[in-house]
């Protein structure tokens, strides 16, 4: 029996392994709001959560972000807070940073940066994978 | 003409569809999205340089600041505030949404 079912029998609930794969350009689209919505909710529920940035995705992490002038909320500083509900699992794509010119130092927030091949493991050992 | 652009050039092909179909002497503003493609590094910015050879290239501000790309923005590139993307469009016969 593994872990996680033994702990469910204790009532603790399994933990299962949830990844959220982020492929959306912030503001343009609604996805990587509701997105990082999500991914606050799944951690009331004390599972195994991960976030991978790949495609236009790495945009959302980008440092410098300013929405006055296009009266949206600014929601970058709540990648930093994820860490406070220890949600610390960010994988970014360095094949989508290379592509956009960008580099680990341009990002708001402490990240793995790995490559495709190594993302694609990753997400090959998750229980739940969910995209936005 | 002026033609407007508001998809990232990674996700859609509305910037090059435009690029290709843009006569020469046409303005070419990049808005919301689509202003990825002024960032220094793109995988458009190539295809834009020779674009900027026959067509003026304008991206507006308020967006490049939101995504926190407002420095990378490649040389030659106009910025223009709310009241600029007005004056653009008045001073066009015409203008083309590339949605």
């Amino acid at each position: 029996m593994s872990d996680a079912e033994q702990q469910g029998e204790e009532g603790a609930g399994i933990i299962k392994k949830f990844m959220f794969v982020n492929r959306k350009a912030p503001y343009g689209t609604i996805y990587a709001l509701e997105g990082l919505e999500v991914v606050l909710i799944s951690a009331a529920f004390d599972q195994d959560v991960s976030l991978a940035f790949v495609d236009d995705g790495v945009y959302q992490l980008l440092k410098g972000q300013q929405t006055k002038g296009i009266e949206s909320k600014n929601f970058s500083p709540a990648y930093r807070a994820l860490e406070g509900y220890d949600i610390e699992k960010l994988y970014v794509e360095r094949e989508a940073l290379e592509a956009r010119g960008l580099a680990e130092e341009d990002l708001l927030v402490d990240v793995q940066v790995m490559s495709s091949a190594e993302l694609a493991e990753l997400m090959a050992a998750q229980d739940v994978v969910i995209g936005f | 003409m002026l033609h407007i652009v508001n998809k990232s050039p990674y996700e859609r092909n509305a910037l090059e569809s435009c690029l290709r179909l843009a006569q020469p002497g046409s303005a070419l503003l990049l808005i919301e999205d689509g202003v990825y493609a002024a960032t220094r590094g793109n995988a458009a910015e190539a295809r834009l340089k020779d674009a900027m050879a026959r067509l003026k290239v304008y991206a507006l501000k308020a967006d490049l600041e939101a995504r926190g790309v407002a420095g990378r923005v490649m040389d030659g590139i106009e910025l223009v505030d709310y009241g600029g993307f007005v004056d653009l469009a008045c001073g066009q016969p015409n203008c083309q949404s590339w949605l």
